[in-house]
């Protein structure tokens, strides 16, 4: 039972420390300070209060004490999400399990390994490679986010067409609940009894319970694998020979694109020798025995010339192939050569689409007067359009999350929806009424209420309020007459 | 055949107004699963059809009501496949009762079930809305994942009206290897194949031999084959089929069935019993002869949690007891509030997954 009385910041803070090390209880501005946004950086909020518990026993009692006083809980990993999910709240408190950091044990023969949530997710795969094993999702934040953080999102990656996204790669987790008791779901099997709550948790942003333990797939690596660079003059010849590669039955490891913007940017940074006349530009990674990607290669890269490549190259050393990865990998960073700020959107739409929503793309942010560049996970057709603005020049942030708005609409129009990996947190909360109806969300409420009945976990994040809703709806309409006019 | 979903909505209306039990049927082929089906029948087969097939996009859409051998045929045509070979019941399972108990065949572990294959589903819930959840893209994180929710639910949240699914290019080839081994050493040999060969597609253990199956490009595989001990199984497919729609000898015995989904190294548990392995040892089928001694629920129960997984009563048995295996207290607090959340009135397969539910 959730107790109306209000805590005091300093109370609730001195209930925490008498079981946590008071070091860990953060109450202070200043130390509080990195934990005022997540890797969206334009929402920021200060949480009453940080904690960073080093068990589980802690974590389930500050849930207990949450709970019972009706206080919010944002969890956090690393906080390089890109949607706002960890953004704190300002009378909550934000759960960082950082602390929960050690892998507990992997099993080579069984191929799992089980995990702390605060586990870097590039870790996982480099523990396990001496056993020729590896983990599969690898978002291109791999070097610090955190394996829990990715079950929050069902996070991707480069790999992730061949390989599947988090949901298809953990087996097991055991979960705090917002009442404070523990919930395992899954098993070490494969199939489990009952609603598969395992695929509700995953992608769920830390609204429906807090991961203490994940049990994870690996798989076995692929004896070789080699990468293919085809440069397009046009994102529409590119975009069509994205659609060509998989209906002609072949499965990339990994297949990228890169608009101009992008390409340059990247170029520049990471010097992974992009040609940077192309106009766009694809990454495609076969893997499998030595002759069979051979054969691949040769396929694919035949497609390409056949497709209107301008140039075709294929990496002849594994430093070259750590090089074409690396430039796509830091293409995210290095727009800030291009421009101050940018911010990153995250559509996922049929392939045959790309051509036309590139194009489409380009006119509206026209009408904006802004610049998108893109670098996508084109094989699964998730765009990832960079809007590159000026936080600085009054206005621009509100254009750009204006421009933002129109290209999710767009992706849905197409067929597709506003967020393939990067999920939903206080950002698209607005676009959530263009993807479902009123009773669809109403459900999603539902399902909320069924974990966490007095709403305390992530409170404003993920399904927006029928309140808002219906203000998003007028507000949109509203929107869209305006920047007609732009 | 066609779309009869606005028929669906009003017998769900309908029975919500009179909170009428409904029993929701599709082809019938699965009946004998889950425990005994209670109210007033629902017929899903008449909603039928493949709404859209894109095999550029590698995405099938149909009515839920829509046969295996319909789905197959169509993507036959364009040399593409269901990722995780159900059993299909001589072509007769429907794609929406195939999605509700969550069945997937020997490619498992390496190609996901119906669930790693789902990417979105249309359903009538209990207030008799038509709902949309996920869509027909490759990822999706819109929104709780309330589609692979309903895989396994047996039809307990609401009626599914709409499937859309990934699907896969055939491989270029396949071939299997068998070898003369007793269980330990297959569930030992299996999970050793399945951490050395990115080409392995099916890992079996029956009648003292372990089957494995290699899919990829044929260098791959004549390479795998020719590291594999073990003879060539010449028409390999026709063994893999039986397997898959559980026409083996092994599956047709008079008695009782049950099914454990655990760790695929566990120990092998009751070593002289009847057993068949499937998935690399992660899924074991367990025969017990009609006669059977011990069949008692719980210690199978403790021996599949003891494995890291779960048992189910397969086929056979007391359906008036519990079928599927024995949920934790908060995971039941948790199970009967979605079932609310979905169906407040309570009208969808009573009882079906659990006497609770």
């Amino acid at each position: 039972m959730t107790e109306s009385q209000n805590l005091s910041k300093a109370e609730l803070s001195a209930m925490f420390s008498s079981f946590i090390d008071p070091a860990h209880v953060i109450d202070d501005p200043e130390t509080q300070r990195p934990y005022e946004c997540d890797g969206l950086t334009i929402y920021t909020e200060m949480p009453l209060l940080v904690v960073l518990p080093d068990t589980v026993e802690q974590a389930l009692e500050v849930l207990k004490i949450c709970h019972r006083f009706g206080v919010p809980v944002v969890a956090r990993g690393a906080g390089t999400g890109l949607s706002g999910g960890a953004t704190p709240h300002a009378e909550g408190v934000l759960l960082s399990l950082a602390r929960f950091d050690r892998i507990l044990g992997i099993d080579p023969l069984a191929r799992t390994a089980t995990v702390q949530p605060g586990v870097r997710n590039r870790e996982i795969s480099e523990a396990v490679a001496s056993h020729g094993l590896f983990y599969g999702p690898d978002p291109s934040s791999q070097i610090a986010c955190t394996i829990g953080g990715n079950v929050a999102e069902n996070a991707g990656g480069i790999h992730c067409l061949k390989y599947g996204l988090t949901v298809h790669n953990v087996l097991r987790l055991e979960v705090l609940t917002a009442e404070g008791e523990q919930l395992v779901v899954g098993s070490e099997g494969l199939d489990s009894a009952g609603f598969d709550l395992l695929a509700l948790m995953n992608g769920s942003e830390g609204l429906l319970g807090i991961v203490t333990e994940i049990t994870v797939k690996l798989l076995a690596q692929p004896e070789h694998s080699q990468v293919v660079m085809a440069a397009f003059d046009s994102v529409a010849s590119a975009g069509a020979a994205v659609a060509h590669v998989i209906s002609a039955g072949i499965v990339p490891a990994a297949l990228e694109m890169m608009d101009s913007h992008a390409i340059r940017a990247a170029e520049q940074y990471a010097k992974a020798g992009y040609p940077t006349h192309a106009a766009a530009l694809l990454l495609c990674e076969l893997d499998g025995s030595e002759s069979e990607v051979a054969e691949q290669i040769d396929r694919v890269n035949g497609l390409f010339r056949s497709l209107g490549a301008i140039s075709t190259h294929v990496a002849r050393t594994q430093h070259e192939k750590t090089l074409l990865w690396k430039g796509r990998k830091s293409a995210f960073p290095a727009m800030g050569i291009i421009s101050p700020d940018y911010y990153c959107m995250d559509g996922t739409i049929p392939r045959g689409e790309i051509a036309h929503v590139l194009e489409e793309m380009a006119k509206i942010a026209a009408r904006y007067g802004l610049r998108v560049a893109n670098v996508f996970h084109a094989g699964d057709g998730n765009l990832h359009p960079l809007i590159l603005f000026d936080a600085k020049v009054p206005g621009e942030i509100a254009k750009a999350e204006q421009l933002g708005g129109e290209i999710l609409q767009l992706c849905v129009a197409v067929g597709g929806c506003i967020t393939g990996e990067h999920g939903v947190g206080i950002e698209k909360l607005r676009q959530m009424p263009v993807q479902f109806s009123d009773s669809e969300l109403e459900q999603l409420r539902q399902v909320k209420s069924a974990f966490d009945p007095s709403g305390i976990l992530n409170p404003g994040k993920g399904v927006p309020s029928l309140k808002r809703c219906q203000e998003y709806r007028s507000i949109g309409i509203a929107a869209r007459h305006a920047t007609e006019d732009l | 055949m066609g779309d009869m979903s606005r028929r669906l909505v009003g017998q769900v209306k309908n029975a919500a107004s009179t909170e009428t039990g409904l029993n929701i049927v599709g082809r019938g082929t699965k009946e004998f699963m889950g425990r005994m089906p209670a109210g007033q029948a629902i017929n899903v087969v008449e909603h039928s059809g493949v709404i859209e097939y894109l095999p550029v996009e590698l995405v099938i859409t149909a009515r839920a009501g829509t046969s295996l051998e319909e789905i197959v045929a169509t993507l036959d045509e364009h040399d593409q496949m269901l990722a995780f070979e159900p059993p299909t019941f001589s072509g007769r399972a429907s794609i929406g009762g195939t999605l509700a108990c969550n069945l997937s065949g020997p490619a498992r572990p390496w190609s996901g079930g119906i669930r790693d294959s789902l990417l979105g589903l249309r359903m009538i819930n209990g207030k008799g809305e038509h709902l949309k959840f996920g869509g027909k893209v490759m990822k999706n994180v819109a929104g709780y994942d309330a589609s692979r929710l309903q895989a396994g639910a047996m039809g307990s949240l609401g009626v599914i009206t709409e499937v859309s699914l990934k699907v896969v290019p055939k491989p270029a080839a396949r071939a299997t290897v068998v070898q003369q081994m007793d269980i330990v050493e297959g569930i030992s040999a299996m999970n050793q194949a399945a951490g050395k060969h990115s080409t392995l597609s099916g890992a079996c253990w029956l009648d003292e031999k372990v089957y494995l199956r290699f899919s990829g490009a044929r260098s791959s595989i004549d390479q795998a084959t020719s590291k594999s001990s073990g003879e060539i199984l010449e028409n390999d497919d026709e063994f893999w089929q039986a397997l898959r729609e559980m026409r083996l000898d092994f599956f047709n015995r008079p008695g009782v069935l049950w099914r454990f989904s655990v760790k695929s190294t566990a120990a092998l548990f009751r070593g002289q019993a009847d057993w068949l392995i499937d998935w690399a040892g992660a899924l074991r089928w367990l025969h017990l002869p009609p006669d059977a001694s011990d069949s008692g629920r719980a210690s199978i129960e403790q021996a599949a949690t003891s494995a890291g997984g779960q048992a189910m009563l397969f086929r056979g048995g007391d359906r008036s007891e519990e079928v599927f295996h024995t949920q934790k207290d908060v995971a039941k607090k948790i199970h009967r509030r979605l079932k609310s959340a979905f169906d407040p009135h309570g009208l969808f397969n009573r009882g079906r997954l659990y006497s609770w539910l």
